[in-house]
């Protein structure tokens, strides 16, 4: 895993996600999953670029179906980005690195 | 400026990337919005010569990518959003910026059809997709559909019955185009039915909630129109070639491909060339593709020697 993303499961996702005081922004991704493959660059060039501004986090969704499930992943890669515990922005599938950091810019802004 | 670039990263591209290479090209690959391209959202491969226990999709295009890397070839995780063929160097641009290059190799390669309806592209990813290997997985015991009759409907039917507990052929005529193999696979598992000679005119739900919850399917002959509840909804009615922004450049044929000279990767354009599926309306293999990519990098060599 790169340095700059954080690896969260069932047991964390409250204290790293929910409760930042930071935008996070969560990459929904599996082993056997060949789009979300090609997201992994893009997210880990996010991860370096905005560290002090925010938390990009990966949920692996054969680690946490509950996740999933409970926000209603259907297909992935899905990105998810949250602010102050709730869902701002939903992404599904090929994204561009352009599209992200200006979700992100809008949100920490916000 | 460049010698060559190649745009695409399927079996095509990245052979065409392994000869150019070699050949001391310098080539710069795009990967596109899907690096590795169509296998990588397929599981095994069966039939790619060299590999009897079979390969997973995503695997295999890791070993062509490192295989051109080891040569020399450079590859970036950028998508080409506007090509000029019209004068000399040629031009590619992603984004803002601009790419100038002696050569182009297109092997952008073909991506899944669409039904076409709104209410279809408002829910892709909400209970509608594409790739069941992608997807299957959050459709467990969940009532299903697949819309198709060709081997990518059957093959995605039999996948998709490892995860839902009942999946529903829905399609158009009233026999499948599928091979025999494939067909009788799907047609004597417990978990599939079909629905003959029916389509799906409207899709109904909330991205933000609940997702796709139900379709309106039209049975052809009768006209009639019956609302079936659904969690989900997977497209396998075959592929369109990705020569959007090839348009008014290049020739293309009236579904889209490429035209490329016969026995050649040439195209309307001096040293712009075309491999795999994106010319290629016949075959659509990876091994096809790989061998036009080969066609097309040695192509490029012969064009570059002459200028």
């Amino acid at each position: 895993m790169s340095e700059f993303t954080i690896d969260v499961n069932e047991d964390n996702f409250d204290t790293i996600v929910i409760n930042s005081d930071k935008p996070v922004l969560v990459d929904f991704w599996a082993e056997w999953c060949g789009p979300c493959k090609m997201l992994t660059p893009t997210i880990e060039a996010i991860a370096e670029e905005y560290k002090d501004k925010s938390s990009i986090v990966k949920i692996n969704v054969d680690d946490a179906p509950a996740i999933a499930t409970k926000y209603g992943i259907r297909s992935i890669p899905s990105i998810l980005l949250f602010s102050k515990g709730e869902v701002v922005e939903q992404r599904v599938g090929a994204v561009s690195k352009e599209e992200l950091t200006s979700l992100l810019d809008k949100t920490i802004e916000g | 400026m460049h010698k060559v670039i190649i745009i695409g990263s399927g079996p095509a591209g990245l052979t065409s990337a392994i000869y150019a290479a070699r050949a001391d090209l310098s080539p710069l690959v795009f990967e596109g919005v899907q690096p590795g391209g169509q296998l990588t959202i397929t599981t095994d491969v069966e039939n790619y010569p060299g590999f009897p226990d079979g390969i997973l999709g995503p695997e295999l295009m890791d070993r062509f990518r490192k295989q051109a890397q080891v040569f020399g070839a450079k590859t970036l995780f950028e998508n080409v959003d506007r090509v000029d063929f019209s004068s000399k160097p040629y031009k590619l641009y992603v984004g803002d910026k601009e790419y100038e290059t002696e050569s182009v190799i297109i092997s952008t390669g073909a991506s899944a059809k669409l039904l076409g309806l709104e209410s279809e592209t408002k829910l892709m990813g909400f209970g509608v997709s594409a790739c069941a290997t992608c997807d299957g997985f959050f459709f467990k015991e969940k009532d299903i559909l697949v819309v198709g009759g060709g081997d990518s409907a059957m093959e995605e039917a039999t996948y998709l019955t490892k995860f839902a507990s009942s999946v529903t052929i829905v399609h158009r005529r009233e026999e499948f185009r599928a091979s025999k193999i494939m067909q009788d696979r799907a047609l004597n598992h417990p978990k599939i039915s079909v629905m003959w000679n029916s389509e799906i005119v409207e899709m109904y739900g909330d991205p933000a909630g609940k997702g796709l919850e139900s379709v309106d399917i039209r049975n052809i002959p009768s006209g009639e129109v019956n609302n079936l509840v659904t969690d989900g909804v997977f497209m396998a009615i075959g592929h369109k070639p990705n020569s959007d922004i090839f348009k008014g450049q290049l020739d293309l044929n009236d579904a889209g491909y490429i035209v490329t000279s016969p026995d050649s990767t040439a195209t309307s354009v001096e040293g712009v060339f075309a491999a795999g599926d994106i010319q290629d309306f016949t075959y659509k293999q990876a091994v096809t593709a790989a061998g036009s990519g080969c066609m097309a990098a040695i192509e490029v060599e012969r064009f570059l020697e002459g200028h």
